[in-house]
């Protein structure tokens, strides 16, 4: 194998300097649990992980939100986040802190509630209603093929009928105020179509087969860590997945990169510069202030963010972050 | 050994080796066919790229033009729907002829 430049290194061979612009987001892992055990997931989540965050920690992270207006958005990831035991609480304490509060919720877990307790969860689309809560879901595809194989069986027929049921409450309805975002990511070592091509077929797909709407659809590219990464190295194609990554890098993506606006919790409190770093283990640099009870946000402002291969993945083509593409194609 | 293989793809530019500025042409009119939405969107054109690629029978097409079809948004039903075009036009071409069969046949007394 060749060896590939280092994402430090196109940066500086490309005169580029991502430091952080502000902290817009506070983005929340409140656990690892989750009622699916996706083929790309990059947080290795599964019905077996027991990691959740403990309202200590949750305490702490709505005093961070109270004591910053400038953080206007909570951004609630796992796993499956409904499954910490202090969702409720959680999304209720932000909301009436005026905070913007998003949940990336996989609509299956409506259905199959919590897998070790077996707690139902039917009661999550009239909770994420009532309390205006932006919903981000995935649905790596507009029809079942592509999606079961990536999430599992039956997962498309499950994900329909949760949307069908935020619909009916009005999200993805216009002029309901209760926004409904689908996440798109690839099923394969391959990246992502043009947002806004993908958004219309969906649109169109999900609306005449099914009666599904939705706002917006975020493209995402899959990261080659963790489960993705074995998965492509069990098919050889590690390598030419991470070079077809560097080969579409883009400096405009890399400049709208989302690690510049937010910060990222693990469900033990620690901070980390995104969700991808947290999953690797790749802690803030020394003198930012580690956890979020030594939160401190002039000095997270100045941090060095932490980079490294899979950087790539957010500045491949049209960009990558959790709000979709950052460049126009 | 295969005659094909795939990392030969990535050495396409070495045709320029030699009269650089013929591949420059070919390289500017296939980007400019193939490489951006025009009166068919570029997802219409991999598929069409996808369906030559098969009924040529050209690896490296068929590899790179599979994974232009995913990243334009295309999926295997419509991917397999467009190699069935190919597979029906040639079909198609090799019946046709059987005109041209009948021609001789009727020139000869045969029918």
């Amino acid at each position: 194998m060749t060896q590939l430049p280092s994402f430090k290194e196109t940066l500086t061979r490309r005169n580029l300097d991502l430091a952080p612009v502000s902290v817009e987001t506070l983005q929340v892992n409140v656990t690892r649990l989750c009622n699916q055990a996706c083929h790309h997931c990059h947080v290795d989540a599964s019905p077996k992980r027991t990691e959740q965050m403990n309202r200590a920690t949750v305490d702490r992270c709505l005093e961070i939100l109270a004591k910053h207006p400038s953080i206007t958005k909570l951004d609630l990831t796992g796993g499956a986040p409904e499954l910490n035991p202090h969702f409720d609480y959680f999304v209720m304490s932000a909301r009436a802190l005026g905070k913007h509060v998003m949940v990336r919720h996989n609509l299956t877990v409506t259905i199959d509630g919590n897998p070790q307790t077996g707690e139902s969860k039917r009661y999550l689309p009239e909770f994420f209603a009532q309390h205006q809560v932006e919903v981000i879901s995935s649905l790596p595809y507009y029809q079942e093929f592509f999606t079961d194989k990536q999430r599992g069986n039956g997962v498309f027929k499950k994900s329909v009928e949760s949307l069908r049921r935020l619909n009916e409450l009005g999200y993805g309805k216009p002029d309901s105020g209760l926004e409904l975002n689908l996440v798109y990511n690839p099923v394969g070592a391959f990246l992502p179509a043009p947002q806004a091509e993908l958004e219309r077929q969906y649109k169109k797909e999900l609306e005449a087969k099914f009666g599904v709407v939705f706002n917006h659809l975020f493209t995402i590219t899959n990261m080659p860590i963790n489960r993705f990464k074995k998965d492509l190295e069990r098919l050889g194609a590690y390598d030419e997945y991470l070079t077809r990554l560097i080969n579409a890098f883009n400096p405009t993506a890399a400049e709208g990169v989302m690690c510049r606006s937010l910060i990222s919790v693990g469900y033990d409190g620690r901070l980390f510069d995104c969700d991808f770093n947290q999953m690797l283990d790749l802690e803030l640099a020394e003198a930012s202030g580690r956890t979020i009870f030594d939160f401190d946000l002039d000095l997270l402002l100045n941090r060095q963010i932490i980079v490294d291969q899979h950087c790539y993945g957010c500045a491949a083509g049209a960009g990558s972050s959790c709000g979709g593409a950052t460049a126009k194609e | 050994m295969s005659y094909y293989e795939p990392k030969d793809l990535e050495r396409f530019g070495e045709i320029g080796q030699f009269r650089g500025e013929l591949a420059e042409k070919f390289f500017d009119y296939y980007n400019t066919v193939v490489g951006q939405d025009g009166a068919l969107t570029k997802r219409e054109k991999a598929l069409i790229a996808l369906a030559v690629a098969h009924a040529k029978q050209c690896p490296y097409c068929i590899d790179a033009y599979t994974t232009q079809c995913l990243e334009t948004g295309a999926n295997p039903d419509e991917m397999t729907e467009a190699v069935h075009v190919a597979a029906v036009m040639e079909a198609g071409i090799t019946l046709v002829h059987g005109v041209q069969m009948h021609n001789a046949l009727r020139k000869r007394g045969a029918m």
